[in-house]
C-alpha cells in the first residue's frame, strides 16, 4: 500500500491554532472510541425517556389520531378549499425533501471530494435524509383525498390494463422519491456495517446481539470485505449524487409544469435544489448541536470546527440561494405577464405580505450577518439558532409558493385566502415524529462512523520539519 | 434498408377533431345573473349541498358558477357601468390542462363526444387538475356531503335524510376525496343518441338540452354540435361578438362567450 504525505493546507487563520484541536489530530486508540460511541448508545438517562414519552404521546396524538380523522372525516377538516387546492400538506413535502437532501450532500458529495471534516458527522446526516424522506411520503399521503387508493399509482399489472399515466409530474415524483428513499437507505447502511459488526462484537448476547448480529451480514473485516465494501460505497457515492438533484427538480416540476401564474418558471429546478441545501444545511447544524450536546463523549467526536464547515457551507449555500431567488424574481419580472407580476405583488403587498419579509429576513440576513464571522461559526449554540431560523424561512418560502401563490389565480372571481386547519397538526405530529424516530435511532445504531474517523486519525500526522510543525494527510492509495 | 424515421403524429389536432362535437355559445348580454342555471345543474348532476360554513370558505360545489364582473371600481361609483354577468361551467377544452397531469388517468378526454370526462371511482383525490385548470372550473368532494344518514349531512341535521330522494338516477352520487366538474349534461347526450340510434336516424339540433340552459329563462344558453355549421350554436358562436375564454392559454375551449351587442 502506497502512502503519499502532502501538507495539509490550512487556512491563515488556523496557522497559530493548536493543530490538536481537529478531530484528526488527537486521535484516540481505535478501542478507545469504541467504547465511547457504544456506552453514548447505552446510557440513557431518565431525561431521554421523558423526552421519547413526550413525543410519543405527540406523535399519536398529533399524528396518527389527527391523520385518522382526517380520513374519516375527509379533507373538510383541512384548510384547503378552491382555488387553494394544495396547502400545508405539499409545502410540508417540499420541505422534507429539502431537509433530506444536505444527508446525500454531505456524506456523497464531500466524501468524494475528500473533505476531511465530514468525517465524523456524515452518518447523522445520511440518518436525516431517510428520515426526512418518511415523512415526505406521510406527508403525500396526507394529501390524497382517497389515501386508501395508493396504490393506483403504482404500475401494477392487472386485468382491466388500468396504468398509470406517466404523463403526470406526480408519477415522476413517485418514482424519484422512491428511487431516492432505496438508494439513500442503502448508501445509510453500507458504512454502517463495520460500525455493526463492532457493536455485534461488543454487545453481550440479549435483542441487541442478535439484532446487530443480522444487520452486520457476518462482516468480519478482512481485507476483502473491505475491498468490496469501499467499491461499493464509492459507486453508491457517485451513483446518489444524480439521484439527489434530480430529485428536487422533479419536485419542482410539479410546480414548473403547471400551467399556473408564478409556477410555470424554467429556473425552478435548480432553484429548488439549492432551496433545498439551503434548508438541509441548516438542519444538519440544528442536529448536530442537539447530538453535541446530549449525548455521552459526543464532544470528543464534534467540534467546533464541524460547526465551522458547515456554517461555510450554509453561508455559501445561502448566497446561491439569494442569486436564484431574485433571479426567479427578476426574469418573470422582465417577461411582463400581467398574471406573473401579480403573483409577486399579491406575496408583496397581499394580506400576508409580512411572511414575504420574514422569508427574507430568516434565508438572507440572518446567515449574512452571523456566518461571516469564523468566532461566531464556532459557537455551536449561535449556528442551531441560525439554523432553526433559515429552516422557517425555508420553510415560509414553500408557503408563499404554495397556498399563497394559489390564492390567486386567472379566474379573479374565485380568489379566497387559505386557512389553515388540521394540517397544523399534522405538521407538528411530522416534526414530533422525526425526532422521534432519530432518538430511537441513536440508542440502536452507532451515530457516529467510527472507521471513518478512525481512518481520517491514521492518514493526518504531525511532522517536524526543522522547528515547524506541519500537519499532513497521507492518501492511501 | 430503408426504416421509418417519422415520429408519430398525434392525431388529436386533425382539422376534422380541431371543430369538436358539442359545444356550447353563453350570451353575455343576456345574462340576468338569475342563477336559474346554477339550481338545474345542481338538481340535475346530484351536486350536493356544501351548508353555509363551507360555501363561505369557498368550498362551493357548483359545476357552473355566475361570476358578477363590476367595471370601474376603481373610479368614482358614478362610473361603475352596469354589472356584467358571466356563467363560467366547464369550458370542455380540447388541449385541456387538466387531463395530462392526473397520475391515475382519472381525467381523461372522452374521444367519442370531445369533452373531458372524469373517472369518479379511478380518482384518488391529488387535485393536481383542479390547480391546473386555468377557468377553475373543477370541484372536489371535502367531506361525504351526500351521505344523507343520520348525523352525515353537512350541517348535521337529521331530517336531511328525505332529501335522498331528491337524487337523479342518471347520475353518479359521489363520496368524499374525488374532484368532479360539469360534463356537459353527458347522461341526456347519451340518452338523446341511444333515442336517435334506436329510430335510425342522427341527433337533431336541439334534441340534446342541458340542464343549465333548459332552465334559463333569458335563453342565454345554446348547446349543439359544433361540427355542423347549421346548428344553432355554430351560428350563434359564428357572430363578431363571440369570444373564447383565456384564448392565449391555447386550451381550445368549446363554450364561446357572446358580449358587447347592442
Amino acid at each position: 500500500m502506497a502512502a503519499i504525505a502532502k501538507p495539509l493546507s490550512r487556512r491563515h487563520a488556523e496557522e497559530h491554532e493548536d493543530p490538536r484541536e481537529h478531530l484528526m489530530h488527537d486521535p484516540l486508540p481505535r478501542g478507545k472510541m469504541n467504547e465511547m460511541v457504544m456506552e453514548a448508545m447505552h446510557e440513557t438517562g431518565w431525561k431521554f425517556w421523558v423526552a421519547t414519552g413526550f413525543l410519543t404521546l405527540v406523535v399519536l396524538g398529533a399524528l396518527v389520531y389527527a391523520w385518522y380523522y382526517l380520513i374519516m372525516e375527509g379533507l373538510g377538516v383541512a384548510g384547503v378549499n378552491r382555488p387553494v387546492f394544495w396547502g400545508i400538506f405539499l409545502v410540508n413535502v417540499v420541505f422534507w425533501i429539502g431537509i433530506s437532501h444536505a444527508g446525500t450532500f454531505i456524506s456523497a458529495i464531500l466524501r468524494v471530494l475528500k473533505v476531511e471534516s465530514r468525517r465524523p458527522f456524515t452518518r447523522a446526516a445520511e440518518l436525516m435524509t431517510t428520515f426526512g424522506l418518511v415523512q415526505a411520503g406521510f406527508s403525500v399521503f396526507m394529501h390524497m383525498g382517497r389515501v386508501w387508493l395508493t396504490y393506483w399509482m403504482f404500475p401494477i399489472p392487472n386485468e382491466r390494463m388500468l396504468w398509470p399515466d406517466f404523463h403526470s409530474p406526480l408519477m415522476w415524483d413517485l418514482m424519484a422519491i422512491t428511487t431516492y428513499l432505496l438508494s439513500s437507505t442503502m448508501y445509510l447502511f453500507l458504512p454502517l456495517i463495520p460500525d455493526l459488526a463492532m457493536a455485534r462484537d461488543r454487545t453481550e448476547g440479549g435483542w441487541r446481539k442478535t439484532f446487530y448480529k443480522i444487520l452486520a451480514l457476518g462482516f468480519r473485516g478482512t481485507e476483502g470485505e473491505w475491498k468490496n465494501l469501499t467499491t461499493a460505497m464509492n459507486i453508491f457515492a457517485f451513483a446518489i449524487i444524480p439521484v439527489m438533484f434530480s430529485v428536487h427538480t422533479i419536485v419542482s416540476w410539479d410546480f414548473a409544469m403547471a400551467s399556473r401564474p408564478g409556477w410555470s418558471s424554467t429556473v425552478f429546478g435548480p432553484y429548488f435544489v439549492i432551496g433545498a441545501l439551503h434548508s438541509g444545511m441548516a438542519a444538519v447544524a440544528i442536529v448536530l448541536f442537539l447530538l453535541r450536546n446530549t449525548m455521552k463523549h459526543y464532544k470528543y467526536f464534534i467540534r467546533p470546527e464541524h460547526f465551522d464547515t458547515i456554517g461555510m457551507l450554509m453561508f455559501m449555500v445561502s448566497m446561491a440561494w439569494a442569486y436564484f431567488y431574485f433571479n426567479d424574481y427578476i426574469v418573470p419580472w422582465y417577461g411582463g405577464d400581467v398574471w406573473a407580476k401579480l403573483f409577486q405583488e399579491w406575496a408583496e403587498k397581499g394580506p400576508h405580505w409580512y411572511l414575504w419579509y420574514i422569508m427574507l429576513f430568516c434565508n438572507i440576513v440572518v446567515p449574512w450577518s452571523i456566518l461571516w464571522n469564523r468566532k461566531w461559526r464556532r459557537t455551536p449554540w449561535l449556528l442551531a439558532i441560525a439554523g432553526i431560523l433559515i429552516n422557517v424561512g425555508m420553510w415560509l418560502e414553500r408557503y408563499i409558493i404554495i397556498p399563497e401563490g394559489l390564492t390567486i389565480n386567472r379566474m379573479p372571481f374565485t380568489w379566497r385566502v387559505y386557512v389553515p386547519g388540521i394540517e397544523i397538526a399534522l405538521t407538528i405530529g411530522l416534526f414530533a415524529l422525526f425526532f422521534l424516530l432519530y432518538m430511537l435511532a441513536s440508542r440502536l445504531i452507532p451515530l457516529i462512523p467510527v472507521w471513518e474517523v478512525q481512518e481520517g486519525q491514521e492518514a493526518h500526522l504531525i511532522r517536524k520539519i526543522g522547528k515547524a510543525e506541519i500537519s499532513t494527510l497521507s492518501d492511501m492509495e | 434498408m430503408t426504416s421509418n424515421l417519422e415520429l408519430p403524429v398525434f392525431t388529436n389536432n386533425s382539422e376534422a377533431e380541431l371543430g369538436g362535437k358539442w359545444g356550447m355559445v353563453v350570451d353575455r348580454d343576456l345574462c340576468t345573473g338569475c342563477q336559474a342555471c346554477v339550481a338545474a345543474c345542481s338538481m340535475e348532476n346530484n351536486v350536493p349541498f356544501v351548508g353555509e360554513t363551507d360555501m363561505a370558505y369557498g368550498r362551493g360545489m357548483h359545476w357552473i358558477r355566475v361570476e358578477r364582473l363590476w367595471e370601474g371600481l376603481e373610479a368614482d361609483y358614478q362610473e361603475v357601468k352596469m354589472t356584467s354577468y358571466q356563467p363560467l361551467m366547464c369550458q370542455q377544452c380540447h388541449n385541456a390542462p387538466c387531463e395530462p397531469v392526473c397520475p391515475v388517468y382519472a381525467a381523461v378526454h372522452s374521444m367519442s363526444e370531445d369533452i373531458n370526462l372524469q373517472v369518479y371511482n379511478r380518482c384518488v383525490g391529488t387535485r393536481y387538475c383542479a390547480n391546473n385548470c386555468p377557468y377553475q372550473a373543477r370541484v372536489f368532494n371535502w367531506r361525504d356531503y351526500t351521505d344523507y344518514r343520520p348525523g352525515n349531512t353537512a350541517d348535521n341535521d337529521p331530517s336531511w335524510s328525505v332529501l335522498q330522494n331528491h337524487l337523479n338516477p342518471d347520475v353518479t352520487v359521489r363520496r368524499r376525496g374525488v374532484m368532479e366538474k360539469c360534463t356537459f349534461c353527458i347522461q341526456r347526450i347519451h340518452k338523446a343518441e341511444d333515442t336517435a340510434k334506436s329510430e335510425g336516424r342522427d341527433v337533431r339540433d336541439g334534441e340534446v338540452v342541458p340542464a343549465c340552459a333548459q332552465a334559463c329563462p333569458a335563453n342565454a344558453i345554446t348547446f349543439g354540435r359544433i361540427d355542423d355549421p347549421e346548428s344553432m350554436v355554430s351560428k350563434a358562436a359564428e357572430t363578431s361578438r363571440g369570444s373564447l375564454l383565456l384564448e392565449e392559454m391555447r386550451t381550445q375551449p368549446r363554450v364561446t362567450y357572446l358580449a358587447g351587442g347592442a
